[in-house]
C-alpha cells in the first residue's frame, strides 16, 4: 500500500485548493447558471489569426522551433515592445517565447529565488504567484492595496515590506482581479523606492492591451533606473483573444535571460510552433482587432460599472483588464457567503475576492467578458437578489 | 458618435439612458445626437429582426437580377423606383457586374413570386431581362444569425 500523503512532495502538498474551483463546481452542477466568473476574452481569435496557424500546418512547419522561440516572432516582439513601450531588448538574447504568460511568471520566480528570499505580492491578485513562489522555497510577502487607492500599488506601502531579505517584487497591473492601473506618475513613486536597492520586479503585463481612457499602458520598464532589474512578462492571451494557443513571452536583461532560458529548454524546450507562427501575424496585421476588441470592452465596462453602482455595489471605476471589483460590504455578508448564496438564490456565478488575496474579503470579482445581454440579465438577477437580503 | 450607432445597429433597444453610460457621455447629448441622425436621415428606422420561419406566417423570399436598358431622361434611378414602388419588393439595389439591379421579392407562396414577376416586373419597358433565385434557408441577415446561438464553449479554469 502506497502511502500517498507521506511520499508525495510536502511544498505541493501545502498548496491549499483555490476558492475560485470550488464555485466552478458548485456552478457546473446546476442548470442555468449564468456566469460572470470567465477569466478570458469571449471573442475568437481574429481569422488572420487563426488563418496564419492553419497555413503553418498546411506547410508542414511541424517542427520544435529555437528554445527561445521563432527569430522572426521574437523580432516581432521585440518591435512591439519598443514602439508601444519604449523598451529596447536585444532580440537574441533578452526575449524568449514561453507557453503563455504563465510559464514566464514560473521561469522568472525561479531563476531569481533562493530559499528564503521574500518575494512581494501586491494583493487581490492573480491566483499564481503565490503557489509558484512556495514552490521555490521563497518566504511570500502579501502588500495590501486598498480600494480607496484605487487597488494601486503605494510607495509606502512597498516600503514598509521591503527587508534585506526582499528579492523580487510581483508587480501585477493591469490588475486582474481589480482592475487597477498604476500611470506613469505612480510608477515614478516606486521606481524612486526600488532603485538604490537589489530587488527584482517581475512586472505582469499581460493585460497592457486593456487599458481604457486616453492614456496607454505604461511599463515600469521604461521608467528610469527600472529597465536593469525588471523582467516583462506578457502574452497573446488577452490582447489578441488567444487564450488557448498558449503563447506568451518574457523579456529582460541578459543575465537573468541567460538563466530563465535554461530553465525553458529543460521544462518546455519550446512553445508551439503552430502557434508562434500564428503569433507573428498577430503582432503584423492585427493591431486593429486589438482597439475594436478594447472599444467593445469599453462599453461593456461603463454598462457594468455603472449597473453596479445603481445597486449599491459600489465600485472604483476600473481603468484596465476586463474585471470589475464591487465592494460587497453594504450587504454584511463575507464574500463567500455572498457568492454562494447569489449562486444559489439567481445562478449567476462571480467569483469571491478572498480568492485573490486575503484583501480580497469584502469584494466579488465579475468578469466583463461578456455580451452586453449576458451582463443585462446578470445584473436583472443580481438586483433581485439583493431585494431578499 | 459613431459609436452610437454602432451600438444601435446591434441592438436598437437600447434606451437612451444605457447607451449613454456606454458610451460615457450625458443623456441628454446622446438624445441630441440621435435626433440629428434621425432628422438627416442617417438612422432611417428602427426594425426588430424576426426570423419568420419561425413563425406560421407563409414567407417566401427570391433575390431577382435584373437587367434594364436605361433611356433618356429615364436613368436608372427612375427604372428604380418603378420597381422598388411595390409592395412586393423588400430590398433593391443599384449593381456593378454582370446586372443592374439586385431586388429581393417577398410573396407567400413561389406561385406568388413567380407570378409577381411574369406580370408586373418582366412587362416593365426598360426591363431587358430577368433571372429569379428562391432563397431556400436564410442563416445570417444584417449581422443576425439565424441558427441556434451557439453555446460559450469557454471552460473553467482558475485565473
Amino acid at each position: 500500500m502506497m502511502d500517498y500523503d507521506s511520499l508525495l512532495s510536502k511544498k505541493v502538498m501545502e498548496i491549499k485548493p483555490s476558492g475560485i474551483r470550488r464555485f466552478f463546481d458548485i456552478a457546473n452542477e446546476m442548470d442555468h447558471v449564468i456566469s460572470l466568473g470567465v477569466g478570458e476574452p469571449d471573442f475568437r481569435t481574429p481569422w488572420a489569426i487563426r488563418h496564419a496557424g492553419i497555413q503553418s500546418l498546411e506547410k508542414g512547419h511541424t517542427w520544435y522551433t529555437a528554445n527561445a522561440g521563432l527569430a522572426e516572432l521574437r523580432g516581432e516582439i521585440g518591435k512591439y515592445l519598443e514602439e508601444s513601450f519604449q523598451i529596447s531588448y536585444d532580440r537574441k538574447q533578452e526575449i524568449l517565447v514561453t507557453v503563455g504568460g504563465s510559464e514566464a511568471i514560473d521561469l522568472m520566480i525561479r531563476a531569481c529565488v533562493n530559499p528564503g528570499d521574500e518575494v512581494l505580492i501586491p494583493e487581490p491578485c492573480f491566483v499564481a504567484y503565490s503557489p509558484i513562489a512556495s514552490l521555490t522555497n521563497a518566504t511570500v510577502v502579501p502588500i495590501e492595496t486598498k480600494a480607496e487607492d484605487g487597488f494601486r500599488l503605494t510607495a509606502k506601502a512597498l516600503r514598509e515590506k521591503i527587508t534585506p531579505r526582499t528579492k523580487l517584487l510581483i508587480f501585477p497591473f493591469p490588475n486582474n482581479p481589480t482592475g487597477a492601473v498604476m500611470r506613469r506618475e505612480h510608477l515614478e513613486e516606486i521606481a524612486e523606492v526600488l532603485r538604490d536597492t537589489n530587488i527584482f520586479v517581475l512586472s505582469d503585463e499581460i493585460y497592457a492591451e486593456l487599458t481604457y481612457g486616453n492614456q496607454r499602458h505604461v511599463s515600469i520598464a521604461s521608467i528610469p533606473g527600472m529597465w536593469e532589474r525588471t523582467v516583462v512578462v506578457s502574452g497573446f492571451s488577452k490582447a489578441f483573444a488567444m487564450t488557448g494557443w498558449r503563447l506568451g513571452y518574457v523579456a529582460g536583461p541578459a543575465p537573468i535571460m541567460k538563466q530563465i532560458l535554461k530553465i525553458h529548454q529543460f521544462a518546455i524546450m519550446c512553445a508551439p510552433t503552430t502557434s508562434q507562427h500564428a503569433a507573428v501575424e498577430a503582432l503584423r496585421s492585427c493591431g486593429e482587432d486589438v482597439v475594436n476588441m478594447r472599444e467593445e470592452y469599453d462599453i461593456r465596462r461603463n454598462f457594468i460599472v455603472d449597473g453596479l453602482n445603481k445597486l449599491g455595489l459600489t465600485c472604483f471605476h476600473p481603468e484596465g483588464a476586463f474585471y470589475v471589483f464591487p465592494s460587497i460590504q453594504s450587504t454584511g455578508l463575507s464574500s463567500e457567503d455572498f457568492c454562494q448564496k447569489l449562486l444559489y438564490a439567481q445562478r449567476v456565478a462571480v467569483v469571491p475576492g478572498n480568492s485573490f488575496g486575503a484583501s480580497g474579503e469584502g469584494f466579488v470579482r465579475i468578469s466583463y467578458s461578456y455580451s452586453i445581454e449576458h451582463l443585462m440579465e446578470a445584473l436583472k438577477r443580481i438586483e433581485a437578489f439583493l431585494k431578499t437580503l | 458618435m459613431d459609436k452610437l450607432l454602432n451600438l444601435l445597429d446591434k441592438n436598437c433597444r437600447l434606451t437612451n439612458e444605457q447607451l449613454a453610460v456606454m458610451v460615457g457621455e450625458p443623456v441628454s447629448k446622446v438624445a441630441a445626437a440621435i435626433e440629428e441622425y434621425e432628422a438627416k436621415g442617417i438612422i432611417r428606422g428602427y426594425k426588430a429582426a424576426i426570423d419568420w420561419d419561425k413563425t406560421s406566417r407563409e414567407y417566401v423570399i427570391a433575390r431577382i437580377e435584373i437587367r434594364v436598358i436605361p433611356m433618356r431622361d429615364h436613368g436608372f434611378d427612375e427604372i428604380a423606383r418603378t420597381i422598388y414602388s411595390f409592395d412586393e419588393v423588400e430590398t433593391c439595389y443599384l449593381m456593378s457586374g454582370g446586372y443592374d439591379l439586385a431586388v429581393t421579392v417577398s410573396g407567400k407562396s413561389f406561385k406568388d413570386v413567380a407570378l409577381f414577376v411574369s406580370q408586373k416586373l418582366a412587362p416593365i419597358d426598360a426591363v431587358q431581362s430577368t433571372a429569379t433565385h428562391f432563397v431556400l434557408k436564410k442563416y445570417k441577415e444584417r449581422g443576425v444569425l439565424l441558427e441556434e446561438k451557439e453555446r460559450d464553449m469557454r471552460e473553467d479554469v482558475l485565473l
